[in-house]
């Protein structure tokens, strides 16, 4: 007969209950948000000022206090899609190579004769030795620089793809090495993009990898992508190299090792310099923003011990030459050593604002980029756009409730009623998952949640449908509910379970607005089967029980 | 409690398949006119797809699409398009236009220098314009979004067929799937004849229109499938009949409760997600239609093996014979 259990009973008010009070921080956003910053802060400085105080005890701390995160689309903020350009890499470790391998080819210039580095792409390091019978020798020696790569697939490989043919050795990165080291730069990349945002200090921003050699980074509040840009999209790649000339032309011939850059500050000055760094960023351990001795904006620095300890040794060999300062490929200025510079710090003055300075030194604190971090995809939303949207979404929202509502209640009646308020009941409960697991809702994902309100009925539709046909075989209003619920199952699954299976494929293969869509539209289809059937099936239950109508039109 | 809105009586006995080669027919036409359609004007790709750049402008003052064109021609961009945006939403002081620069030649990255110089001379026409969104998309990621759309569109359809297959009949799935890419192709056909522009969220739209579709489709092939086994003699074009005349309240009814919300969502919901909810809607209406037509017609030319009987396998789900005699 019709009846439920207590402990179901019990189980499913239990239920509704628990959505709804996660749910219930959002009708008050603005000030739950004040509460939950206000308490982050103080964890994290340990510093409570009356504001912070205030906006703390603005929202009980005993309380649910989730929100639904909001989609960029909703709040505003910057969107970038970021591609490593993780080949730079193969290059600079060939390029880091090659004054060790000549030293160490060099001990035996007497059977190998004279060793030079041959022009080769990028990423390959060609050597040319004087005897090429000595070749296999040569071959050995590269090979003594080879470790093993220690990789789930990879393993038995060497780190180097060593080929000889004629006089000259060929070296560059094995596949297995190329991905290990890939992994290791995007690894790298996403913690310095991230290190920088922080220092910006936003809340909350989206920092991921993606596929292979990708990083998104989403930033919410921010004015601009362009901004932001300027702050990530800095490789920040800081070298000392010596200079080996000083001309007007762009495309001079030089030799391999060498490369032109422009000067900075100087409009047609270029500097021939040495390719091979003496000291780089990665060995500095602090950066500032200061003045130079003019009053000039500039940035001091320090070097850790081993980065003092080269560019002492290099200063001091090289008296009276000029050496280079160079910043992505561009030199900042080209000091001429007076003396040997022993105390590991410096100071790099140029052509810059006091702005400049500040962001040079927040960029060189915060390391380098391994390598150059192309933009692929860059969006911006104002906020007001936003708020635009959240109001649209709301009105259209409540105007689809009511509509559908007076719908139900017109079809079915009281039963209506009860379809109504399980719908009610399904609302805040999406709106209760969504704070539990702290998605995110974005514009597609309001429309999923109106659609759900919609299709949400469905279940209930096939329910009183089904009853209202049991009814004519007149068995009884209790056996027809009874039935009703039971008959409708099976579509009900069926039904629910396709969309599922839409919903699953759009999350995994979407991306952001589109997931967003896909996950409001999955834990719709959950709950509203929840309160479709056991919500409505709980009252309708209780009121038979209370009424005992004995006929009951639906 | 006596009123009822009674949307479709309480029994009808229409027959649906009186008109069976004229549905047969229309549909047949709407799918070729839609890939002519789609041959012919194409789609109106998005950035999404095509890469490129859009900049949203509003302004207190009118939109002069002419002007705004004339301070872009300078800059040698190619190909330009600005569109008046219209929505009942927008406030008396609210004048906004899409601005669409299609991809740069041998860039792959965006340029800032492009957006920055497109905005300083859209300043110079109307000095209140502001920007309230700028997207850009390089032609690397267009071309793998693309790629990703058209996996997620036949990988749905193929899981809902195999879904469909173990649960009833190979029958029902091929008449599930036919009319489901009958209505994607339709609603995209819809999309190149109004040159709706067509993004990633009309994709998430599409899938969407194929879940409702085959949500439609099971409820009819569920209790197809309960008549199947309740009267075993009767014909098949019989059992059809009265299982989508028993299941038309019910269709009749989620339609209307989900075109309600949907409608209310297409007028008030903002310009930005209309293009996304007309495909929702449309798509809703033709997955109604194509359900109640296409998926049986299909099903009726397979036939189906009628003696379920000797089959064990649905005596495993759960309610089909609760109402076995």
């Amino acid at each position: 007969m019709l009846q439920i259990d207590r402990w179901k009973r019990i189980l499913i008010i239990g239920i509704c209950l628990l959505g709804l009070a996660y749910a219930m921080p959002n009708l008050f956003y603005k000030r739950v948000e004040a509460h939950n910053d206000a308490v982050a802060t103080i964890e994290k400085t340990g510093v409570t000022t009356p504001e912070l105080i205030a906006a703390r005890d603005g929202w009980p701390g005993w309380l649910p206090s989730g929100l639904v995160n909001l989609g960029l689309d909703l709040r505003g903020g910057a969107h970038l899609l970021g591609e490593v350009q993780v080949a730079e890499v193969y290059k600079a470790r060939m390029d880091a190579l090659w004054p060790e391998l000549r030293r160490a080819l060099a001990d035996e210039r007497a059977t190998l004769g004279a060793v030079r580095r041959a022009i080769a792409p990028e990423g390959v390091l060609k050597i040319e030795i004087g005897n090429a019978d000595q070749l296999p020798r040569a071959v050995e020696i590269v090979r003594g620089f080879s470790d093993p790569v220690t990789t789930l697939s990879g393993a038995g490989q060497s780190s180097l793809d060593i080929r000889a043919e004629g006089n000259a050795v060929t070296i560059q990165l094995s596949e297995a090495e190329k991905a290990v080291t890939d992994d290791r730069t995007i690894q790298q990349s996403l913690e310095i993009v991230r290190r920088r945002v922080d220092e910006v200090g936003t809340r909350e921003p989206t920092i991921m990898r993606q596929g292979s050699d990708r990083i998104l980074i989403q930033v919410p509040g921010i004015g601009s992508a362009a901004e932001l840009k300027a702050l990530i999209g800095t490789t920040a790649k800081l070298t000392f190299n010596s200079v080996l000339g000083t001309g007007g032309d762009p495309d001079a011939r030089v030799g391999p090792g060498q490369v032109v850059l422009p000067a900075a500050d100087q409009e047609g000055v270029y500097y021939t310099i040495d390719d091979s760094p003496v000291v780089t960023g990665e060995e500095l351990t602090d950066a500032l923003p200061s003045t130079d001795q003019n009053g000039m904006p500039s940035v001091d620095f320090r070097f850790n011990p081993s980065g003092a300890r080269k560019f002492g040794a290099y200063t001091s060999a090289n008296v009276g030459q000029p050496f280079a300062i160079v910043l992505d490929d561009q030199v900042i200025s080209a000091p001429v050593i007076r003396q040997a510079i022993t105390t590991g710090s410096g100071q790099i003055s140029g052509s810059m604002d006091f702005a400049e300075a500040n962001r040079l030194a927040v960029l060189l604190r915060a390391g380098a980029l391994p390598a150059e971090l192309t933009f692929l995809e860059e969006r911006t939303i104002g906020p007001e756009l936003g708020q635009d949207s959240i109001d649209a979404g709301r009105v259209a929202s409540a105007v689809g409730f009511v509509a559908v509502i007076a719908l139900m209640v017109l079809s079915y009646g009281l039963f209506g009623v009860f379809a109504s308020i399980a719908l009610a009941i399904n609302m805040g409960m999406i709106f209760g998952v969504l704070s539990m697991i702290g998605a995110t809702l974005t514009l597609p994902g309001i429309a999923g949640i109106v659609l759900t309100i919609g299709m949400a009925v469905d279940a209930n539709v096939l329910v009183f449908e089904r009853i209202r046909e049991e009814l004519r075989t007149a068995r009884g209003p209790a056996r027809a509910i009874e039935l009703g619920y039971e008959k409708a199952m099976s579509a009900i699954v069926d039904a629910n379970i396709t969309t599922l299976i839409i919903a699953a494929i759009l999350f995994v293969l979407g991306s952001g607005p589109v997931k967003g869509f896909a996950v409001t539209l999955t834990i719709g289809i959950v709950t509203s089967v929840f309160t479709a059937l056991w919500v409505t099936r709980l009252m309708t239950v209780t009121w038979f029980e209370r009424a005992r109508p004995r006929q009951i039109e639906v | 409690m006596a009123f009822r809105l009674k949307l479709v009586p309480d029994h009808t006995e229409f027959d649906f398949f009186r008109w069976q080669w004229l549905t047969v027919g229309i549909s047949a036409a709407m799918m070729l006119a839609s890939v002519v359609l789609l041959l012919l004007n194409g789609l109106n790709f998005g950035i999404d797809f095509k890469g490129g750049t859009t900049i949203r402008t509003e302004s207190t003052q009118a939109v002069d699409v002419g002007a705004y064109r004339e301070a872009l021609q300078p800059l040698g961009l190619g190909d330009v398009a600005i569109t008046e945006v219209f929505d009942p939403t927008f406030g008396p002081e609210q004048n906004v236009a899409q601005v669409r620069i299609s991809a740069q030649e041998g860039t792959e990255a965006v340029t800032p220098e492009t957006i920055a110089a497109v905005e300083a001379a859209l300043q110079e026409v109307d000095s209140s314009i502001t920007f309230p969104s700028v997207e850009s998309v390089g032609p690397k990621v267009s071309g793998e979004l693309i790629q990703t759309a058209i996996y997620a569109v036949l990988v749905s359809l193929a899981a809902i067929s195999v879904y469909i297959w173990l649960r009833f009949e190979w029958q029902f799935a091929v008449g599930a799937i036919v009319s489901l890419a009958h209505d994607v192709l339709v609603t995209m056909g819809v999309f190149a004849l109004f040159q709706i522009k067509f993004d990633l969220t009309t994709i998430a739209a599409l899938l969407t229109i194929v879940g409702y579709s085959i949500n439609d489709t099971v409820v009819v092939f569920d209790r197809l499938r309960e008549n199947l086994m309740k009267y075993k003699q009767r014909p098949l074009r019989d059992l059809m009949n009265l299982s989508v005349n028993e299941t038309l309240s019910r269709t009749v009814m989620t339609s209307g409760t989900t075109l309600v919300a949907l409608i209310a969502l297409l007028v008030l919901g903002g310009d930005v997600i209309r293009g996304f909810v007309f495909a929702i809607t449309f798509g809703i209406l033709i997955g109604t239609y194509s359900s109640v037509y296409v998926a049986k017609n299909v099903v009726l030319w397979l036939g189906v093996k009628r003696d379920w009987s000797k089959k064990t396998k649905d005596d495993a789900s759960p309610f089909s014979g609760a109402e076995a005699p």
